[in-house]
């Protein structure tokens, strides 16, 4: 076994990788560019080895700086997680070069897989599934014809350049095919310069699943279930789980075994996972079809996990010091079911506007009810926690690689950290994820908790019918909070209520009374949206509107978060004040309230709604940023889509193009001027 | 029981319709509370004495005989907020007009006499269409008598000033030399001369709500310190803001209990200053980790945004917050931060509230328009408030600490009592490539980055400062509070006089 091994990588995955490690007894060195000097997976290491500046190209791609720090700290082998030199063959090659192990699969499989039309090629001749398509010269309509029915419908017509939707229609009937088939071949014509079109079957209601692939060097292969990563957003994974809902144990097995045979073909071993595309609308579960072969770690690793007890960071050390695997495919089980949800630095509020910055707060969850297992996290004190699911009870798991005071940085991954959850069913896993959101406090840059919690809750999701469309089909118009209903408002007036109660309870304390404290009233009205809420406030309950709700809120002045219960549910709530309003975060919705002492109320009703300013009509910076560039000048006329303004924020420039036709009424900022989130750049009309 | 008992009941009943239902309806109808609403809102529950509520005008001239309204356009009395006395003036624009005349004056006059008799703050709720025509000269002399009642008050007991509707011409001033103005967006304005005047004499066209608006004077002109959307708010935002308010000049500090740890760290701020020495930072971010609960309530954030100012609370006890903000013009000193800074100083060292400075300031902003304005007298304002000030005073520079401004900020020049620098302290005349190319004038490319790198080595640090005594202790960011909650302990015996003057001669 090795002694000391280096990451090739950084942020959670490389802190992930360290703990294993050091689990196992090996010293670990952790790389880092300028922009991670102060990371946690740097402070987590052993060692750390500078490799030079921010940009990824500069350093952690540099697989000579890699080289270099393995030999200048004597490790003897290199883990490179996934993404920057994980998928490189030539990486591999150059550490070979230097008798330092890769711990990963052989440069062969990788150079066979990296290579899409060859990875289809193997696949085909190993026995795995395919999309039905043809490729090759179709000379004619009729000649498509015979393709289309051969491949059955319905099938895609795409233009071998088309992109972008442009050149590409769907054929149900071989009438769809006569009538679409020279449109397709006109448009990759006149939009691309290119006539070829080629037909491949369509795939109804599809879902991503994958297969996770095991191996040793002495010719050992075992699949590790499946993982479905279905819910995504821009080809980007949102939600992982596994096992799928949609997968029966034949599927499974048939998967597997498929999986198992094109790793065979490569000669693979290490850790890998086969991706295929898989059609919901048939039952059967027979359409599932090879996409491509991810040689390296996946992100979404630690479901499997959860599900078969196996950490995969550690089989992976184990294959490439040379060991054999301790299983054999009849070992590996399924207990349970586990779900990962990707919290990104990114603003669902704002169209999912990547986010940046300093995170101000941070805190993942971290109090739990008795008996459940809590997993790592960088910001975490445990230093020993247990890797993998207890037997029973519910488990959860956060791999994150950032801590409070910390940067979430222009130059990588917008990933903040990954939430795993697992419990014995797929219900409880989701529910465990909707509380363990509940309690990530994350103030700075933007973040996707309130999407992943409205994701967790939503019925479609809950009942397992999905497909990577679904967030497209569901958010059609973008996402404003997790939908809450009467009782929920309720809930949160009466918080609202109580919180005002505490802080004025609070207030009264003040020193330099001449009257002893005044009393505190608890007749409140709370407005939230548009609707004032009556509540009286007792012991241990609270009438809102004349609904009794039993329950009580734990917090007091100068908590950020809270815990309240009632109406048979435990909120974990994220607790703020703007101005008069409290803004009480849970769920997946931020609630905005305004609790008044009763008697105020009918006063506080004479004040007028001010009418927010149409937004739509100014261009706001959406980031704290210099503003480098205006496209535009008082008076022009502008069009959807076209550049407005350029704001550089972390040295990264970001175009502001216009959201609607209009013309130019008035320039408000200056080119040269820092520009605060939401400064008005300039007014159309 | 009396015989006038029916009658203190009927006029009672009368004195409170104000200028009757029809007028209050109009109030209303514009969004805004009449003068008795408004002191519900703002004071304790019940807790509202009213006084002089039978006063009426003793004009004769026009018709005004025959027009006559108890209260006479304004409600006067005290009460409570959080249980703590202050006294309230709150004009009624229900009675014409909340016009001032002599006996509204003198009903003013008579809360102010009282409260610095007493030494409690004076709340003034000011909804006003200025002086009452028809008594002439004798309104402008109530509006005198109030202005030298504003002027001896000041620095004796806290006065603010709420701007609920109109407040033009003479008017203004009375606010204008209370300590702190709220305005109310939309519905309130203050000018000297209105938008006819304007268009009469300059002929510009302006908006009362451009002229003079909540907007326009917490942004442009600083002349307020906060604009809240409605009445409510605003009263509201003024109990809150009297809560940190010490009675008078000789009460100290009020005290809240807090749950707060006196000494929480706060790791976070080990990495606040960027690695990059020009990247920004939210200076925000440290107030708020530095005081009880987060809890900061700022004074004009949007004027001379490049200055932080307000107050919090450390173990309770109110404190004053200066800090230089990164964020908005790399902080630097200007014409509006300096003066926006210097009153706030003033205020603090007037009511025996501690002040915290923070400091990262590469300077004063260089230019004409600077220059030309005078920032040479403004400046001096900052330096003179800071200087005289005898209030514990304890200061951290996080960065940047550079030229005359580093002299400015509440240095150990100064009087200052607990002089803390970071780890990443620069304390220096300029920064450093500037100063290299004075010093090794003529040297170009290479040479200059090679001096700039040794005058860094040399001073891009607190230690030089501190081997002089400059400054007390180098500190880890994420002690901060702690090191301040025990320098407050210990400093809050202070004694320190100024020696004995009339009053000194601040550089207006």
């Amino acid at each position: 076994m090795f002694s000391k091994i280096l990451i090739a990588n950084r942020g959670e995955i490389a802190c992930r990788v360290i703990r294993t490690a050091r689990r196992m007894g090996i010293a670990t060195v952790a790389v880092y560019s300028d922009a991670d000097a102060r990371s946690p997976h740097v402070k987590m290491a052993d060692e750390a080895v500078h490799i030079g500046p921010s940009p990824a190209a500069e350093s952690y791609l540099r697989a000579d700086k890699i080289v270099e720090a393995c030999k200048a700290t004597g490790a003897q082998a290199v883990h490179p997680g996934y993404g920057f030199l994980s998928e490189r063959a030539s990486f591999v090659e150059a550490l070979e070069a230097e008798g330092i192990a890769f711990i990963g699969p052989p440069a062969s499989a990788i150079a066979a897989m990296g290579d899409k039309i060859e990875s289809k090629k193997l696949a085909l001749t190993a026995g795995v599934n395919v999309v039905p398509g043809f490729v090759g010269e179709i000379t004619d309509t009729g000649h498509a014809v015979s393709i289309a029915a051969e491949i059955g419908y319905p099938v895609m017509m795409k233009a071998s350049a088309g992109g972008g939707g442009k050149g590409m229609r769907l054929a149900w009937s071989e009438q769809d095919v006569r009538e679409g088939f020279e449109s397709v071949r006109r448009e990759g014509l006149n939009s691309f310069g290119d006539d070829r079109v080629f037909i491949e079957k369509f795939i109804e209601d599809p879902r991503h699943i994958e297969i996770q692939l095991l191996g040793d060097k002495h010719g050992n292969l075992v699949y590790l279930n499946e993982r479905e990563c279905s819910i995504q957003r821009r080809h980007q994974k949102v939600v992982e789980e596994a096992p799928s809902p949609f997968v029966t144990p034949d599927m499974r097995a048939r998967m597997g075994e498929q999986a198992i045979a094109l790793a065979q073909a490569v000669g693979y071993f290490s850790a890998g996972t086969v991706e295929l595309i898989v059609s919901g609308a048939d039952p059967t579960g027979e359409s599932f079809y090879f996409l491509e072969m991810n040689t390296r770690l996946q992100v979404e690793h630690p479901v499997t996990e959860a599900v078969t007890g196996i950490d995969l960071v550690e089989q992976m050390i184990r294959v490439a010091a040379g060991e054999r695997l301790p299983f054999r495919q009849e070992d590996i089980g399924l207990n349970g079911w586990a779900i990962e949800t990707r919290v990104y630095a990114e603003d669902p509020y704002r169209g999912f506007l990547p986010s940046i910055g300093r995170l101000v707060r941070y805190k993942s969850p971290s109090r739990w009810r008795e008996g459940l297992g809590v997993g790592q996290s960088a910001s975490s004190t445990l230093t020993h926690p247990q890797p993998l699911p207890q037997t029973g009870g519910e488990y959860i798991r956060v791999d994150d690689g950032v801590a409070e005071g910390g940067e979430v940085s222009i130059f990588y991954d917008p990933m903040i950290a990954k939430l795993i959850t697992w419990a014995g069913t797929r219900e409880a896993a989701a529910d465990l994820q909707v509380e363990a959101l509940d309690d990530f406090e994350i103030e700075g840059p933007g973040h996707n908790i309130d999407f992943l919690s409205a994701l967790m809750q939503h019925p479609r999701f809950r009942a397992g019918d999905l497909t990577t469309g679904f967030i497209a089909e569901e958010y059609p118009d973008g996402f404003h909070g997790a939908p809450a209903d009467e009782e929920r408002r309720r809930l949160i007036a009466a918080i609202a209520a109580g919180n005002s109660f505490s802080r004025m309870g609070l207030a009264r304390r003040t020193s330099g009374q001449i009257n002893g404290p005044p009393p505190v009233p608890c007749d409140w009205t709370v407005r939230i949206e548009g609707h004032d809420y009556e509540v009286a406030l007792g012991d241990g309950h609270a009438m809102v509107d004349q609904h009794r709700i039993e329950g009580t809120c734990d917090w007091m002045p100068g908590m950020r978060t809270a815990t309240a219960t009632g109406q048979g549910v435990r909120l974990g709530l994220k607790v703020a004040r703007e101005g008069l309003d409290w803004i009480i975060t849970t769920h997946g919705r931020r609630h905005r309230a305004r609790a008044l002492p009763a008697r105020l109320a009918p006063l506080a009703a004479l004040m007028k709604e001010k009418v927010p300013p149409d937004l739509s009509r100014l261009l706001l910076s959406p980031m704290p940023g210099l503003l480098v560039r205006l496209h535009v000048a008082q008076g022009d006329k502008v069009v959807t889509g076209q550049p407005l303004a350029t704001v550089e924020a972390m040295k990264m420039e970001n175009i502001l193009r216009a959201q609607r036709n209009g013309t130019v009424k008035a320039i408000a900022a200056e080119v040269g001027i820092s520009l605060a989130t939401d400064a008005v750049i300039l007014e159309l009309e | 029981m009396s015989a006038n008992i029916p009658e203190l009941e009927r006029r009672r009943a009368a004195a409170l319709l104000g200028g009757g239902e029809k007028r209050m309806a109009a109030q209303h109808a514009k969004g805004k509370l009449t003068a008795r609403e408004r002191v519900e809102v703002l004071l304790d529950a019940d807790s509202f004495e009213e006084l002089d509520m039978y006063v009426e005008h003793n004009c004769t001239d026009f018709g005004m005989e025959a027009q006559r309204v108890p209260g006479d356009g304004v409600v006067t009395g005290s009460g409570t907020i959080n249980g703590r006395l202050v006294f309230v003036f709150s004009q009624d624009f229900t009675v014409f007009g909340g016009s001032l005349s002599e006996r509204h004056a003198e009903k003013i006059c008579k809360v102010m006499d009282m409260a610095m008799k007493v030494g409690a703050p004076v709340i003034g709720l000011n909804d006003s269409g200025g002086a009452r025509i028809q008594e002439g000269i004798a309104s402008l002399a109530g509006y005198a008598e109030v202005f030298q009642r504003n002027v001896l008050a000041s620095g004796v007991i806290p006065q603010l000033s709420l701007i609920m509707g109109p407040c033009a011409g003479g008017a203004v001033y009375s606010p204008a030399m209370t300590d702190f103005i709220f305005m109310v967006k939309d519905t309130s304005y203050m000018f000297v001369t209105g938008p006819d005047v304007v268009k009469t004499v300059t002929n510009e066209v302006v908006t009362q709500e451009e002229l003079g608006g909540a907007v326009t004077h917490t942004t442009r002109t600083g002349v307020a310190d906060l604009a809240l959307d409605n009445d409510i708010e605003a009263l509201m935002a003024a109990r809150e803001f009297i809560s940190f308010l010490p009675e008078n000049n000789r009460s100290g500090v009020p005290v809240l209990p807090t749950e707060d740890p006196w000494d929480r760290e706060e790791d976070s701020l080990d990495t606040l200053i960027p690695a990059s020495a020009n990247q920004p930072y939210d200076m925000h971010e440290l107030v708020r980790k530095v005081l009880d609960d987060g809890e900061f309530v700022e004074i004009q954030p949007a004027h001379g945004a490049n200055i932080i100012c307000g107050f919090g609370r450390v173990e309770g006890r109110t404190v004053g917050v200066v800090a230089n903000q990164p964020m908005v013009l790399a902080g630097v000193l200007d014409i509006n931060a300096s003066k926006k800074a210097a009153r706030f100083v003033r205020f603090c060292d007037a009511f025996g509230i501690p002040i915290l400075t923070f400091v990262d300031v590469p300077g004063f902003l260089p230019g004409t328009a600077q220059e030309h304005n005078g920032i040479i007298k403004h400046g001096a304002k900052l330096l003179f408030a800071f200087a005289e000030a005898t209030v514990p005073k304890i200061t951290v520079i996080t960065r940047k600490a550079y030229g005359g401004a580093y002299d400015v900020m509440a240095s150990k020049h100064l009087r200052g009592d607990l002089n803390y620098a970071w780890p990443t302290a620069e304390i220096a005349v300029m920064g450093a490539k500037g100063a290299v190319e004075i010093i090794f004038r003529g040297l170009s490319g290479e040479g200059i980055a090679e001096k700039t790198k040794e005058y860094e080595d040399r001073f891009a640090n607190p230690f030089v400062a501190a081997s002089r005594g400059y400054i007390d202790e180098v500190i880890y960011p994420h002690s901060t509070r702690k090191r301040i909650a025990l320098g407050l302990r210990k400093l809050r015996n202070k004694q320190l006089e100024n020696p004995w003057k009339k009053h000194d001669n601040l550089p207006l």
